[in-house]
Protein backbone atom coordinates (compact mmCIF):
# COMPACT_ATOMS: atom_id res chain seq x y z
CA UNK A 1 0.00 0.00 0.00
CA UNK A 2 1.50 3.04 -1.20
CA UNK A 3 0.73 7.27 -0.93
CA UNK A 4 0.08 6.65 -4.95
CA UNK A 5 -2.73 4.17 -4.23
CA UNK A 6 -4.30 7.03 -1.56
CA UNK A 7 -4.14 9.55 -4.61
CA UNK A 8 -5.95 7.57 -6.86
CA UNK A 9 -8.83 7.34 -4.01
CA UNK A 10 -8.80 11.06 -3.53
CA UNK A 11 -8.39 12.06 -7.17
CA UNK A 12 -8.70 15.69 -7.79
CA UNK A 13 -12.69 15.30 -9.03
CA UNK A 14 -13.44 13.68 -5.51
CA UNK A 15 -11.77 16.76 -3.74
CA UNK A 16 -13.53 18.70 -6.24
CA UNK A 17 -17.30 17.66 -5.02
CA UNK A 18 -16.25 17.87 -1.50
CA UNK A 19 -15.37 21.43 -1.83
CA UNK A 20 -17.39 22.44 -3.98
CA UNK A 21 -20.70 20.13 -3.82
CA UNK A 22 -23.29 20.32 -6.52
CA UNK A 23 -27.05 19.85 -5.77
CA UNK A 24 -26.45 20.92 -1.98
CA UNK A 25 -28.79 21.75 0.26
CA UNK A 26 -32.60 20.24 1.07
CA UNK A 27 -35.66 22.30 -0.97
CA UNK A 28 -38.45 22.45 1.17
CA UNK A 29 -41.00 22.37 -2.22
CA UNK A 30 -43.54 19.87 -3.12
CA UNK A 31 -42.72 16.91 -4.54
CA UNK A 32 -39.64 16.20 -2.93
CA UNK A 33 -39.03 12.94 -1.81
CA UNK A 34 -36.40 12.28 1.53
CA UNK A 35 -34.27 9.64 2.83
CA UNK A 36 -32.10 9.68 5.14
CA UNK A 37 -29.35 7.39 6.05
CA UNK A 38 -26.85 6.52 8.89
CA UNK A 39 -23.83 4.90 8.85
CA UNK A 40 -23.31 4.59 12.82
CA UNK A 41 -20.22 3.27 13.49
CA UNK A 42 -18.70 6.18 11.31
CA UNK A 43 -20.92 9.39 12.10
CA UNK A 44 -21.96 9.80 8.06
CA UNK A 45 -25.30 10.93 7.85
CA UNK A 46 -26.91 12.19 4.60
CA UNK A 47 -30.09 13.20 3.46
CA UNK A 48 -31.33 12.44 0.20
CA UNK A 49 -33.92 14.26 -1.88
CA UNK A 50 -35.53 12.82 -5.36
CA UNK A 51 -37.91 14.84 -7.44
CA UNK A 52 -39.62 12.32 -9.87
CA UNK A 53 -41.94 13.11 -13.42
CA UNK A 54 -43.19 11.44 -15.80
CA UNK A 55 -40.67 8.63 -14.59
CA UNK A 56 -37.25 10.53 -14.60
CA UNK A 57 -35.37 12.10 -12.08
CA UNK A 58 -35.74 15.49 -12.72
CA UNK A 59 -33.86 17.19 -9.59
CA UNK A 60 -31.88 15.14 -6.75
CA UNK A 61 -30.61 17.09 -3.52
CA UNK A 62 -28.20 15.93 -0.59
CA UNK A 63 -27.15 17.47 2.63
CA UNK A 64 -25.28 16.05 5.60
CA UNK A 65 -21.91 15.46 7.07
CA UNK A 66 -19.56 12.69 6.69
CA UNK A 67 -15.85 11.97 5.44
CA UNK A 68 -14.39 13.48 2.34
CA UNK A 69 -15.62 10.19 0.08
CA UNK A 70 -19.10 10.23 1.41
CA UNK A 71 -20.02 13.51 1.00
CA UNK A 72 -18.38 13.75 -2.64
CA UNK A 73 -19.87 10.65 -3.72
CA UNK A 74 -23.57 12.16 -2.88
CA UNK A 75 -22.94 15.34 -4.94
CA UNK A 76 -21.22 13.15 -8.08
CA UNK A 77 -24.35 10.48 -7.64
CA UNK A 78 -27.09 13.53 -7.83
CA UNK A 79 -25.01 15.22 -10.89
CA UNK A 80 -24.67 11.18 -12.61
CA UNK A 81 -28.66 10.64 -11.91
CA UNK A 82 -30.12 13.73 -12.78
CA UNK A 83 -32.40 13.52 -15.74
CA UNK A 84 -32.22 9.92 -15.85
CA UNK A 85 -35.19 7.73 -15.87
CA UNK A 86 -35.86 5.50 -12.81
CA UNK A 87 -34.45 2.58 -14.21
CA UNK A 88 -31.80 3.93 -15.96
CA UNK A 89 -30.66 5.60 -12.74
CA UNK A 90 -30.77 1.89 -10.93
CA UNK A 91 -28.57 0.45 -13.83
CA UNK A 92 -26.37 3.34 -13.36
CA UNK A 93 -26.82 2.72 -9.26
CA UNK A 94 -26.10 -1.16 -9.66
CA UNK A 95 -23.10 -0.71 -11.93
CA UNK A 96 -21.69 1.76 -9.72
CA UNK A 97 -21.96 -0.89 -6.77
CA UNK A 98 -19.76 -3.09 -9.42
CA UNK A 99 -17.09 -0.49 -9.84
CA UNK A 100 -16.69 0.42 -6.20
CA UNK A 101 -15.84 -3.00 -5.31
CA UNK A 102 -13.77 -3.11 -7.87
CA UNK A 103 -15.57 -5.66 -10.25
CA UNK A 104 -16.28 -5.14 -13.99
CA UNK A 105 -19.08 -2.70 -14.80
CA UNK A 106 -20.30 -1.68 -17.63
CA UNK A 107 -18.42 1.13 -19.30
CA UNK A 108 -20.91 1.82 -22.08
CA UNK A 109 -23.36 3.47 -19.25
CA UNK A 110 -23.45 6.59 -18.92
CA UNK A 111 -21.90 6.99 -15.54
CA UNK A 112 -20.98 11.01 -14.98
CA UNK A 113 -18.22 11.23 -12.72
CA UNK A 114 -18.69 8.02 -10.99
CA UNK A 115 -16.14 6.04 -11.69
CA UNK A 116 -13.08 7.79 -10.05
CA UNK A 117 -14.36 5.99 -7.20
CA UNK A 118 -13.00 2.74 -8.22
CA UNK A 119 -9.82 3.44 -6.13
CA UNK A 120 -12.25 3.11 -3.09
CA UNK A 121 -12.01 -0.57 -4.19
CA UNK A 122 -8.59 -0.94 -2.61
CA UNK A 123 -9.92 0.50 0.87
CA UNK A 124 -13.15 -1.98 1.69
CA UNK A 125 -13.41 -0.02 4.62
CA UNK A 126 -14.96 2.65 2.75
CA UNK A 127 -17.31 1.25 0.49
CA UNK A 128 -19.76 2.10 2.77
CA UNK A 129 -19.03 5.85 3.24
CA UNK A 130 -18.97 5.77 -1.05
CA UNK A 131 -22.38 3.91 -1.33
CA UNK A 132 -24.76 5.74 1.35
CA UNK A 133 -26.23 8.59 -0.98
CA UNK A 134 -26.64 5.98 -3.76
CA UNK A 135 -28.71 4.09 -1.25
CA UNK A 136 -30.20 6.57 0.31
CA UNK A 137 -31.61 7.88 -3.84
CA UNK A 138 -32.16 4.03 -4.35
CA UNK A 139 -34.42 3.74 -1.79
CA UNK A 140 -36.16 7.26 -2.10
CA UNK A 141 -36.87 5.73 -5.50
CA UNK A 142 -37.98 2.28 -4.40
CA UNK A 143 -40.05 4.12 -1.97
CA UNK A 144 -42.17 6.04 -4.51
CA UNK A 145 -42.52 3.42 -6.74
CA UNK A 146 -44.56 1.65 -4.46
CA UNK B 1 10.06 0.98 37.01
CA UNK B 2 10.35 0.53 33.48
CA UNK B 3 9.54 -2.18 31.21
CA UNK B 4 11.75 -4.51 28.50
CA UNK B 5 9.44 -3.69 25.57
CA UNK B 6 11.63 -5.46 23.00
CA UNK B 7 11.22 -8.64 24.96
CA UNK B 8 7.82 -8.06 25.56
CA UNK B 9 7.18 -7.84 21.89
CA UNK B 10 8.90 -10.84 21.35
CA UNK B 11 5.38 -12.72 23.52
CA UNK B 12 3.09 -11.50 20.88
CA UNK B 13 2.78 -13.45 17.67
CA UNK B 14 1.03 -11.11 15.43
CA UNK B 15 3.75 -8.42 16.11
CA UNK B 16 5.53 -10.37 13.44
CA UNK B 17 2.68 -9.82 10.88
CA UNK B 18 2.61 -6.77 8.31
CA UNK B 19 -0.57 -4.63 7.45
CA UNK B 20 -0.71 -3.26 3.86
CA UNK B 21 2.91 -4.64 3.42
CA UNK B 22 3.94 -2.43 6.40
CA UNK B 23 4.96 -3.66 10.03
CA UNK B 24 2.05 -3.82 11.61
CA UNK B 25 1.91 -1.08 14.34
CA UNK B 26 -1.11 -1.52 16.73
CA UNK B 27 -2.72 1.32 18.43
CA UNK B 28 -6.67 0.22 18.73
CA UNK B 29 -5.61 -1.49 22.21
CA UNK B 30 -9.09 0.02 23.78
CA UNK B 31 -10.98 -1.64 21.32
CA UNK B 32 -9.01 -4.92 22.20
CA UNK B 33 -5.57 -5.60 22.67
CA UNK B 34 -3.06 -8.43 20.90
CA UNK B 35 -2.84 -11.92 22.59
CA UNK B 36 0.55 -13.06 23.83
CA UNK B 37 1.86 -16.40 23.51
CA UNK B 38 1.07 -17.84 26.80
CA UNK B 39 -2.95 -16.81 26.27
CA UNK B 40 -3.05 -18.51 22.95
CA UNK B 41 -1.46 -21.78 24.53
CA UNK B 42 -3.09 -21.67 27.61
CA UNK B 43 -6.84 -21.88 25.10
CA UNK B 44 -5.15 -24.08 23.13
CA UNK B 45 -3.99 -26.46 25.86
CA UNK B 46 -7.34 -26.56 27.18
CA UNK B 47 -8.87 -26.77 23.93
CA UNK B 48 -5.95 -29.82 22.89
CA UNK B 49 -5.57 -31.43 26.13
CA UNK B 50 -8.16 -31.14 28.82
CA UNK B 51 -11.70 -30.59 26.87
CA UNK B 52 -14.41 -31.28 29.13
CA UNK B 53 -17.66 -29.58 30.49
CA UNK B 54 -16.93 -28.55 34.03
CA UNK B 55 -19.14 -29.23 37.15
CA UNK B 56 -20.21 -32.16 35.45
CA UNK B 57 -18.56 -35.16 34.40
CA UNK B 58 -17.02 -37.62 37.85
CA UNK B 59 -14.53 -38.39 35.43
CA UNK B 60 -10.89 -37.12 35.64
CA UNK B 61 -10.43 -34.76 32.55
CA UNK B 62 -14.16 -33.07 33.99
CA UNK B 63 -12.11 -32.36 36.90
CA UNK B 64 -9.02 -31.12 35.37
CA UNK B 65 -11.40 -28.64 33.29
CA UNK B 66 -13.08 -27.91 36.53
CA UNK B 67 -9.59 -26.90 38.09
CA UNK B 68 -8.56 -24.82 35.38
CA UNK B 69 -11.60 -22.86 34.98
CA UNK B 70 -11.77 -22.40 38.79
CA UNK B 71 -8.57 -21.42 39.04
CA UNK B 72 -9.41 -18.41 36.70
CA UNK B 73 -12.19 -17.56 39.11
CA UNK B 74 -9.05 -17.59 41.78
CA UNK B 75 -7.27 -15.46 39.67
CA UNK B 76 -9.57 -12.59 39.04
CA UNK B 77 -10.24 -12.80 42.81
CA UNK B 78 -7.05 -11.66 43.38
CA UNK B 79 -6.56 -9.68 40.78
CA UNK B 80 -9.13 -7.40 42.32
CA UNK B 81 -9.06 -8.21 45.39
CA UNK B 82 -12.35 -9.19 46.06
CA UNK B 83 -13.13 -10.96 48.94
CA UNK B 84 -13.97 -14.44 47.72
CA UNK B 85 -14.16 -15.96 44.81
CA UNK B 86 -18.08 -16.55 44.73
CA UNK B 87 -18.26 -12.75 43.83
CA UNK B 88 -16.75 -13.68 40.42
CA UNK B 89 -19.00 -14.06 37.52
CA UNK B 90 -17.55 -15.29 34.38
CA UNK B 91 -19.83 -13.33 31.69
CA UNK B 92 -19.51 -13.07 27.75
CA UNK B 93 -17.73 -9.34 28.26
CA UNK B 94 -18.43 -6.36 30.13
CA UNK B 95 -21.42 -5.51 27.83
CA UNK B 96 -23.23 -8.95 29.25
CA UNK B 97 -22.06 -7.94 32.61
CA UNK B 98 -23.01 -4.41 32.48
CA UNK B 99 -26.29 -5.58 31.42
CA UNK B 100 -26.84 -8.73 33.95
CA UNK B 101 -26.44 -5.91 36.96
CA UNK B 102 -29.33 -3.25 35.15
CA UNK B 103 -31.59 -6.21 34.23
CA UNK B 104 -31.36 -8.23 37.51
CA UNK B 105 -31.37 -5.67 39.94
CA UNK B 106 -32.88 -2.68 38.03
CA UNK B 107 -35.55 -4.46 36.72
CA UNK B 108 -36.58 -5.89 40.19
CA UNK B 109 -35.65 -3.13 42.19
CA UNK B 110 -36.40 -0.27 40.37
CA UNK B 111 -39.64 1.99 40.45
CA UNK B 112 -41.08 4.60 38.93
CA UNK B 113 -39.82 8.31 40.10
CA UNK B 114 -36.48 6.56 41.28
CA UNK B 115 -33.43 8.07 40.08
CA UNK B 116 -30.32 6.41 37.69
CA UNK B 117 -27.04 8.26 38.09
CA UNK B 118 -25.17 8.13 34.91
CA UNK B 119 -22.70 10.27 32.77
CA UNK B 120 -22.16 11.82 29.23
CA UNK B 121 -18.84 10.22 29.56
CA UNK B 122 -20.23 6.30 29.40
CA UNK B 123 -19.98 3.76 26.18
CA UNK B 124 -23.20 3.12 25.33
CA UNK B 125 -22.74 -0.37 27.32
CA UNK B 126 -22.71 1.50 30.07
CA UNK B 127 -25.97 3.89 30.07
CA UNK B 128 -27.91 1.63 27.07
CA UNK B 129 -29.05 -0.55 29.78
CA UNK B 130 -30.19 1.52 32.55
CA UNK B 131 -31.68 3.50 29.71
CA UNK B 132 -33.92 0.36 28.71
CA UNK B 133 -34.36 -0.25 32.74
CA UNK B 134 -35.45 3.66 32.79
CA UNK B 135 -38.04 2.93 30.26
CA UNK B 136 -39.76 -0.21 31.24
CA UNK B 137 -39.70 0.87 35.13
CA UNK B 138 -40.30 4.65 35.17
CA UNK B 139 -37.00 5.24 36.64
CA UNK B 140 -35.34 8.65 35.40
CA UNK B 141 -32.18 8.91 33.88
CA UNK B 142 -29.43 11.67 35.26
CA UNK B 143 -26.75 13.12 33.59
CA UNK B 144 -23.73 14.11 35.82
CA UNK B 145 -22.57 17.45 34.51
CA UNK B 146 -19.16 17.06 32.92
CA UNK B 147 -16.53 19.91 33.59
CA UNK B 148 -15.25 22.11 31.14
CA UNK B 149 -12.14 19.55 30.26
CA UNK B 150 -14.78 16.74 30.13
CA UNK B 151 -14.28 15.39 33.38
CA UNK B 152 -16.49 14.23 36.19
CA UNK B 153 -16.12 15.84 39.36
CA UNK B 154 -17.66 15.19 42.88
CA UNK B 155 -18.55 18.54 43.13
CA UNK B 156 -21.03 18.14 40.01
CA UNK B 157 -21.71 14.33 41.12
CA UNK B 158 -22.99 16.51 44.32
CA UNK B 159 -25.83 18.32 41.98
CA UNK B 160 -27.43 14.78 40.53
CA UNK B 161 -27.34 12.80 43.89
CA UNK B 162 -30.56 12.87 45.69
CA UNK B 163 -32.53 10.89 48.23
CA UNK B 164 -33.96 9.45 44.71
CA UNK B 165 -30.92 7.70 43.83
CA UNK B 166 -31.10 4.66 43.37
CA UNK B 167 -28.39 3.63 41.02
CA UNK B 168 -25.03 5.26 39.47
CA UNK B 169 -23.76 3.44 36.96
CA UNK B 170 -20.46 5.26 36.14
CA UNK B 171 -17.14 4.56 33.90
CA UNK B 172 -13.77 4.00 36.08
CA UNK B 173 -11.90 5.04 32.93
CA UNK B 174 -13.40 6.89 30.07
CA UNK B 175 -12.83 5.05 26.83
CA UNK B 176 -12.66 8.06 24.58
CA UNK B 177 -11.22 11.00 27.02
CA UNK B 178 -9.02 8.45 29.36
CA UNK B 179 -10.12 10.38 32.22
CA UNK B 180 -10.47 8.59 35.72
CA UNK B 181 -13.36 8.84 37.41
CA UNK B 182 -13.59 9.41 41.32
CA UNK B 183 -15.12 5.93 42.18
CA UNK B 184 -14.12 5.93 45.67
CA UNK B 185 -15.39 8.82 46.51
CA UNK B 186 -18.57 8.56 44.32
CA UNK B 187 -19.54 5.17 46.12
CA UNK B 188 -18.98 6.79 49.37
CA UNK B 189 -21.53 9.27 48.61
CA UNK B 190 -23.89 7.31 46.55
CA UNK B 191 -23.76 4.61 49.50
CA UNK B 192 -24.87 7.31 52.11
CA UNK B 193 -28.15 7.81 49.72
CA UNK B 194 -28.64 3.71 49.85
CA UNK B 195 -27.72 3.26 45.90
CA UNK B 196 -25.81 1.09 44.62
CA UNK B 197 -22.49 1.47 42.01
CA UNK B 198 -22.03 -0.83 39.43
CA UNK B 199 -18.38 0.43 37.77
CA UNK B 200 -17.62 0.00 34.08
CA UNK B 201 -13.78 -1.04 34.49
CA UNK B 202 -13.28 -2.05 30.94
CA UNK B 203 -10.56 0.57 30.44
CA UNK B 204 -9.55 0.32 33.96
CA UNK B 205 -8.49 -3.00 34.87
CA UNK B 206 -6.27 -3.70 32.12
CA UNK B 207 -4.19 -0.54 32.93
CA UNK B 208 -3.99 -0.27 36.20
CA UNK B 209 -4.31 -2.24 39.67
CA UNK B 210 -8.00 -2.38 40.90
CA UNK B 211 -9.03 -2.85 44.48
CA UNK B 212 -12.79 -3.80 44.56
CA UNK B 213 -12.68 -3.34 48.52
CA UNK B 214 -10.70 -0.29 48.41
CA UNK B 215 -13.52 1.18 45.97
CA UNK B 216 -16.13 -0.04 48.17
CA UNK B 217 -18.43 -0.43 44.69
CA UNK B 218 -20.96 -2.72 44.10
CA UNK B 219 -20.42 -4.03 40.86
CA UNK B 220 -17.62 -3.87 38.35
CA UNK B 221 -17.18 -5.20 35.29
CA UNK B 222 -14.40 -5.68 32.35
CA UNK B 223 -13.90 -7.81 29.57
CA UNK B 224 -10.63 -10.17 28.83
CA UNK B 225 -10.16 -8.99 25.18
CA UNK B 226 -8.93 -5.90 26.75
CA UNK B 227 -6.27 -7.02 28.86
CA UNK B 228 -4.87 -9.95 26.64
CA UNK B 229 -7.18 -12.51 26.91
CA UNK B 230 -9.32 -14.14 24.26
CA UNK B 231 -13.21 -12.50 22.79
CA UNK B 232 -15.80 -13.72 24.67
CA UNK B 233 -15.07 -13.85 28.19
CA UNK B 234 -15.61 -10.97 30.59
CA UNK B 235 -16.17 -10.52 34.78
CA UNK B 236 -18.77 -9.49 36.82
CA UNK B 237 -17.40 -8.70 40.11
CA UNK B 238 -20.54 -8.20 42.48
CA UNK B 239 -20.33 -7.45 46.40
CA UNK B 240 -21.71 -11.09 47.82
CA UNK B 241 -24.61 -10.10 49.60
CA UNK B 242 -25.97 -8.17 46.72
CA UNK B 243 -24.54 -10.61 43.78
CA UNK B 244 -26.40 -13.41 45.82
CA UNK B 245 -29.41 -11.53 46.35
CA UNK B 246 -30.50 -10.75 43.09
CA UNK B 247 -31.97 -12.65 40.03
CA UNK B 248 -30.64 -14.37 37.57
CA UNK B 249 -31.95 -13.49 34.47
CA UNK B 250 -30.72 -16.34 32.08
CA UNK B 251 -31.79 -19.94 32.85
CA UNK B 252 -31.05 -23.35 32.29
CA UNK B 253 -28.21 -26.01 33.14
CA UNK B 254 -25.98 -25.44 35.79
CA UNK B 255 -27.31 -22.88 38.10
CA UNK B 256 -30.13 -24.38 39.62
CA UNK B 257 -30.34 -25.88 42.87
CA UNK B 258 -33.79 -28.33 42.73
CA UNK B 259 -36.14 -27.97 39.66
CA UNK B 260 -39.74 -28.45 39.58
CA UNK B 261 -42.31 -28.43 37.27
CA UNK B 262 -43.87 -24.53 38.62
CA UNK B 263 -41.20 -23.84 41.18
CA UNK B 264 -37.53 -23.59 40.94
CA UNK B 265 -34.59 -22.59 43.22
CA UNK B 266 -31.15 -21.26 42.35
CA UNK B 267 -27.69 -22.10 43.21
CA UNK B 268 -25.76 -20.00 44.58
CA UNK B 269 -24.03 -17.00 42.94
CA UNK B 270 -21.92 -16.85 41.37
CA UNK B 271 -22.97 -20.06 39.94
CA UNK B 272 -26.63 -18.87 39.46
CA UNK B 273 -25.59 -16.28 37.11
CA UNK B 274 -23.72 -18.91 34.91
CA UNK B 275 -26.58 -20.70 33.09
CA UNK B 276 -25.35 -23.05 30.51
CA UNK B 277 -21.74 -24.58 29.47
CA UNK B 278 -19.23 -21.67 30.74
CA UNK B 279 -16.86 -19.92 28.02
CA UNK B 280 -14.16 -21.98 29.56
CA UNK B 281 -11.73 -21.96 27.04
CA UNK B 282 -12.36 -17.96 27.30
CA UNK B 283 -11.73 -17.88 31.51
CA UNK B 284 -9.05 -20.01 31.08
CA UNK B 285 -6.96 -17.68 28.67
CA UNK B 286 -8.44 -14.94 30.87
CA UNK B 287 -6.39 -16.52 34.08
CA UNK B 288 -3.05 -16.86 31.93
CA UNK B 289 -3.69 -13.04 30.58
CA UNK B 290 -3.70 -12.13 34.06
CA UNK B 291 -0.81 -13.96 35.31
CA UNK B 292 1.10 -12.78 32.13
CA UNK B 293 0.07 -8.64 33.17
CA UNK B 294 1.40 -9.74 36.55
CA UNK B 295 4.65 -10.75 35.89
CA UNK B 296 5.09 -7.34 34.16
CA UNK B 297 3.51 -5.32 36.68
CA UNK B 298 0.53 -3.11 36.23
CA UNK B 299 2.38 -0.18 37.19
CA UNK B 300 5.04 -0.65 35.06
CA UNK B 301 2.49 -0.76 32.56
CA UNK B 302 0.56 2.36 33.57
CA UNK B 303 3.90 3.99 33.62
CA UNK B 304 4.82 3.10 30.18
CA UNK B 305 1.80 3.81 28.61
CA UNK B 306 1.96 7.70 30.17
CA UNK B 307 5.64 7.95 29.10
CA UNK B 308 3.97 7.03 25.29
CA UNK B 309 1.47 9.18 25.52
CA UNK B 310 3.40 11.90 27.26
CA UNK B 311 5.99 11.57 23.81
CA UNK B 312 2.97 11.41 21.57
CA UNK B 313 1.48 14.50 22.47
CA UNK B 314 4.48 16.47 22.15
CA UNK B 315 5.25 15.16 19.01
CA UNK B 316 1.58 15.52 17.47
CA UNK B 317 1.45 19.40 19.46
CA UNK B 318 5.14 19.94 17.26
CA UNK B 319 2.83 19.13 14.01
CA UNK B 320 0.31 21.84 14.54
CA UNK B 321 -3.03 21.83 13.15
CA UNK B 322 -3.90 18.96 15.56
CA UNK B 323 -6.76 18.91 18.39
CA UNK B 324 -6.43 16.81 21.09
CA UNK B 325 -9.54 16.39 23.16
CA UNK B 326 -7.91 15.18 26.26
CA UNK B 327 -4.96 16.50 26.53
CA UNK B 328 -5.05 16.09 30.38
CA UNK B 329 -5.07 12.31 30.64
CA UNK B 330 -3.11 10.75 32.68
CA UNK B 331 -4.02 6.87 30.57
CA UNK B 332 -2.53 5.85 27.24
CA UNK B 333 -5.77 7.29 25.14
CA UNK B 334 -5.26 9.99 23.25
CA UNK B 335 -8.26 11.78 21.46
CA UNK B 336 -7.85 13.91 18.50
CA UNK B 337 -8.65 14.95 15.30
CA UNK B 338 -6.75 16.51 12.04
CA UNK B 339 -7.70 20.06 12.12
CA UNK B 340 -9.56 20.56 8.53
CA UNK B 341 -9.40 16.40 7.90
CA UNK B 342 -12.21 13.89 8.65
CA UNK B 343 -11.53 11.16 10.59
CA UNK B 344 -12.54 8.67 8.51
CA UNK B 345 -10.41 10.30 5.72
CA UNK B 346 -7.62 10.24 8.02
CA UNK B 347 -7.82 7.11 9.32
CA UNK B 348 -7.26 5.83 5.87
CA UNK B 349 -4.14 7.24 5.47
CA UNK B 350 -3.06 5.70 8.81
CA UNK B 351 -4.14 2.51 7.67
CA UNK B 352 -2.03 2.64 4.10
CA UNK B 353 0.92 3.46 6.53
CA UNK B 354 0.41 0.28 8.47
CA UNK B 355 -1.36 1.63 11.27
CA UNK B 356 -4.10 1.16 13.33
CA UNK B 357 -5.75 3.71 14.62
CA UNK B 358 -10.14 4.18 15.97
CA UNK B 359 -11.92 6.31 14.00
CA UNK B 360 -15.58 6.72 14.51
CA UNK B 361 -17.92 7.57 17.37
CA UNK B 362 -16.42 5.09 20.12
CA UNK B 363 -19.66 3.45 20.80
CA UNK B 364 -20.00 7.19 22.81
CA UNK B 365 -22.57 9.16 20.93
CA UNK B 366 -23.32 11.68 23.64
CA UNK B 367 -19.74 12.40 24.76
CA UNK B 368 -19.56 12.98 20.92
CA UNK B 369 -22.07 15.33 20.79
CA UNK B 370 -20.90 17.32 23.82
CA UNK B 371 -17.44 17.70 22.04
CA UNK B 372 -19.68 18.96 19.00
CA UNK B 373 -17.92 16.33 16.69
CA UNK B 374 -19.22 13.87 14.26
CA UNK B 375 -16.72 12.06 15.25
CA UNK B 376 -13.10 11.56 16.63
CA UNK B 377 -9.43 9.73 16.17
CA UNK B 378 -8.36 7.57 18.77
CA UNK B 379 -4.93 6.36 19.37
CA UNK B 380 -4.53 3.96 22.48
CA UNK B 381 -1.18 2.61 23.58
CA UNK B 382 -0.44 -0.60 25.56
CA UNK B 383 2.59 -2.02 27.08
CA UNK B 384 3.95 -3.83 23.69
CA UNK B 385 3.83 -0.32 22.32
CA UNK B 386 7.13 1.64 21.47
CA UNK B 387 8.39 4.86 21.03
CA UNK B 388 9.44 3.84 17.40
CA UNK B 389 5.54 2.62 16.44
CA UNK B 390 4.83 6.45 18.23
CA UNK B 391 7.36 7.90 16.05
CA UNK B 392 5.80 5.94 13.00
CA UNK B 393 2.38 7.27 13.72
CA UNK B 394 3.28 11.25 14.17
CA UNK B 395 4.91 10.52 10.59
CA UNK B 396 1.94 9.38 9.21
CA UNK B 397 -0.07 12.36 10.92
CA UNK B 398 1.96 14.66 9.29
CA UNK B 399 1.51 13.29 5.95
CA UNK B 400 -1.70 13.18 5.92
CA UNK B 401 -2.06 16.40 6.97
CA UNK B 402 0.51 17.49 4.17
CA UNK B 403 -1.70 15.23 1.71
CA UNK B 404 -5.03 16.43 2.72
CA UNK B 405 -3.47 19.93 2.66
CA UNK B 406 -2.22 19.57 -1.20
CA UNK B 407 -5.77 18.14 -2.08
CA UNK B 408 -7.60 20.78 0.00
CA UNK B 409 -6.25 23.84 -0.36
Amino acid sequence: MSFSNLEQLYRQVIMDHYKNPRNKGLLQEDGYHEVHLKNPTCGDDITVQVKVEDGKLVDLRHQGTGCSICCSSASVMTQTLKEKTLDEAQNITNNFYELVKGNEYDEDLDMGDSPVYQGVSKFPARVKCATISWKAAEQAINELKK
Amino acid sequence: MSIDVNRIREDFPILKEKMNGRPLVYLDSGATTLKPQAVIDAVNCYNTKTTSNVHRGVYQLSNDATELYEGAREKVKQLINAKTSSEIVFTKGATHSLNLVAQSFGLYHLKAGDEIIVSELEHHSSFLPWQHVARVTGAILKFIPLDSAGHITIENFKKVLSEKTKVVAINYVSNVMGYESPIKEITALAHEVGAIVSVDAAQAVPHMKIDVQDLGCDFLSFSGHKMCGPTGVGVLYGRYDLLNSLEPIEFGGEMIDIVGETTSTWKDAPYRFEAGTPVIAGAIGLGAAIDYLESIGFDAIAQHELELRQYAVSELDKLGGITIFNRDAQTGIISFNIDGVHPHDAATIYDAEGICVRAGHHCAQPLMGWLCQPATLRASFYLYNTKEEVDAFVEATRKGKEFFDGVFF
